[in-house]
């Protein structure tokens, strides 16, 4: 299946990533090989099969609702690019 | 002999006895390192400090006759996926370098507790995604069994260290065969346990219900003793598994005699190395000369695993990498104009390419009008893909069957033709797919020198019996006892 310009850049905005002229050529290409790829599931008969999400776990394991120690304020953003006193910096927001 | 040519548990004997100390054995390390990774280039980062403090502190713990375990004191290398407190981790990314984790990986601490000194971070795919260690933002790792070759991937570094004698032993994650093909690839053992042994709180995930870190050493007593300081229930990991822990080592050496082993036909395709066949067809008269029974098994949805890996994992991946946005931590794109530039420079910047190909690709099969034709259809053919190996066990006790079609390729051989390297992986996915335990073991060489690795798998938490297998094999022939020629 060959995706078109057009389709990768909307993937690409999808995806928040500015791809060059050049990665949106590059990745049309080649996305479209690996598309073609796995194009033969599409043979498959899946009709009555259930879906796996996770490989061994029936159910989601709960634990007991008890609070713990978690992460000071001063860890969180030590590799924080920017802040203003204990929040994440970033620039405007509303365009 | 080096001190570095001992095994993890040889090495612990001498510790015991008082032979040989801790620190004597990380400097040796540390030694080794500084000799020989300029070639191999398996480190993104030593922690000398931080090995020789903990290597002293376990000196002490044996004189004072209190070990903290039976590996207490001996130096293993990390995967630079695994979080750790105060030492950078990358992920082998860009969008992480300078990232100072404020805590450890649940595993990273096991091994602190069990008194492992840490030498430090080893290169890989850049979050994990790739078979060569090629994708690495940083540099590729060399193979130790030749340098112009890839050492597997994604933790290739972990693999090459291994068999440079670099660390006595590492961690890697295996989402598709990331543990197994690199060990395949450098003449090491290296065992991915069932999905939910171990824990993968503060594993930098790549797929989450595929990734499952493992040991990587040079024999299979140490993959046991590695396994078990690993594999333990861990509250902070939904999916970690509350099952009890074996004695890995108790039956290690309970050999094969009347065991059942599968050999899958689908893992023999058209395509594969005649070398890396012979190898690998001669492990299996092995063991019927040991005294199991082969029995020819067909896992017929092998064919789709390839196709329904790569819908699975991207999809995964593109959401698990959303987070990467330039905001708490990691890179941030300085010169945005507003939050949408901000996100979309700073990834932009931030991801290699094969990163971004997994991005697009699972941003697309997730997107509207292609979630059911794509990521929803591969859900249910992995279910097939389970279903089979649930069928093959009713009649074997396990499968034995290559790693990989090729031995270790050029490195730049498979770089620009993505779809080739993925194709490397097509015997390793489905055991991920299907959750179950697999693991590499050192089974012969191609004439030209190169390790070839043979693949046990089993059922959901039969870690213990692929271990067996595997060193019933082992004890037969010295594959493990050839040093890397580094």
């Amino acid at each position: 299946m060959a995706l078109t310009l057009e389709q990768v850049r909307h993937v690409a905005t999808l995806a928040r990533l500015a791809l060059t002229p050049e990665e949106e050529q590059r990745m049309a290409t080649q996305l479209s090989a690996v598309l073609d790829a796995v194009e033969q599931l599409q043979s498959l008969d899946v009709g009555d099969v259930e879906p796996t999400s996770h490989a061994t776990l029936a159910d989601s394991l709960l634990r007991e609702d008890a609070t713990r120690p978690s992460l000071s304020p001063e860890q969180v953003l030590a590799n924080a690019p920017a802040k203003v006193g204990t929040s994440f910096a970033v620039p405007k927001i509303i365009e | 002999m080096q001190l570095t040519d001992l095994s993890m548990l040889e090495l612990a004997e001498k510790l015991a006895a008082g032979q040989v100390s801790s620190v004597e054995a990380t400097r040796a390390c540390l030694e080794r390192i500084q000799g020989v990774d300029s070639t191999i280039r398996a480190f993104l980062r030593v922690d000398e400090k931080g090995a020789l403090a903990a290597a002293e502190a376990s000196d002490a713990r044996r004189r004072a006759g209190t070990p903290a375990s039976a590996l207490d004191g001996v130096p293993v290398g990390l995967k630079d996926l695994f979080l750790t407190e105060g030492l950078e981790t990358t992920a082998g990314s860009r969008i992480l370098e300078g990232f100072v984790p404020p805590m450890d990986a649940t595993v990273v601490r096991l091994l602190r507790e069990a008194g492992l000194p840490l030498l430090g971070k080893l290169n890989l795919d850049e979050f994990a995604m790739g078979s060569s260690n090629e994708s690495s933002a940083y540099f590729p790792t060399h193979n130790p069994w030749d340098v112009t070759r890839t050492p597997g991937g994604s933790s290739g570094g972990s693999a090459a260290a291994v068999a440079a004698r670099e660390v006595y032993g590492a961690l890697g994650t295996d989402t598709g065969g990331s543990i197994r093909q690199p060990a395949a690839f450098t003449n090491t053992v290296g065992l991915k346990p069932t999905y939910g042994r171990v824990s993968r709180y503060g594993v930098i995930a790549y797929a989450s219900s595929l990734d499952q870190p493992g040991p990587m050493t040079r024999t299979v007593a140490d993959a046991a003793a590695l396994l078990q300081v690993l594999a333990k229930h861990d509250p902070l990991d939904s999916t970690s598994a509350p099952v009890k822990t074996p004695d890995y080592s108790a039956e290690l050496e309970g050999g094969v005699r009347g065991l059942k082993l599968g050999v899958p036909r689908e893992y023999f395709a058209e395509g594969m190395d005649p070398e890396v066949e012979a190898a690998v067809r001669g492990a299996l008269r092995e063991y019927e000369r040991l005294g199991a029974t082969l029995v020819d098994v067909s896992l017929p949805h092998t064919q789709y695993a390839l196709a329904t890996y790569y819908l699975i994992a991207p999809a995964e991946a593109s959401s698990n990498l959303a987070r990467y946005d330039g905001v708490r931590y990691g890179l941030r794109a300085k010169d945005a104009k507003g939050l949408k530039e901000l996100y979309a420079l700073t990834r932009e910047r931030g991801f290699g390419a094969e990163a971004k190909r997994r991005i697009m690709l699972g941003t697309y099969a997730l997107s509207a009008g292609y979630y059911d034709a794509y990521y929803l259809r591969a859900q249910k053919v992995r279910t097939l893909i389970r279903e089979d190996f649930t069928r093959a066990f009713q009649q074997v006790d396990a499968l034995v069957a290559p790693i990989s079609p090729v031995a270790p390729f050029k490195l730049g051989e498979k770089v620009n033709d993505p779809l080739s390297m993925y194709l490397t992986d097509v015997y390793t996915l489905p055991c991920n797919l299907a959750g179950v335990p697999g693991l590499s073991v050192p089974c012969g060489f191609t004439n030209a020198g190169l390790p070839v690795g043979l693949q046990v798998l089993g059922r959901a938490f039969d870690e213990a019996l692929l271990l067996r297998i595997a060193r019933a094999f082992e004890r037969e022939h010295d594959f493990f006892r050839r040093l890397a020629p580094v």
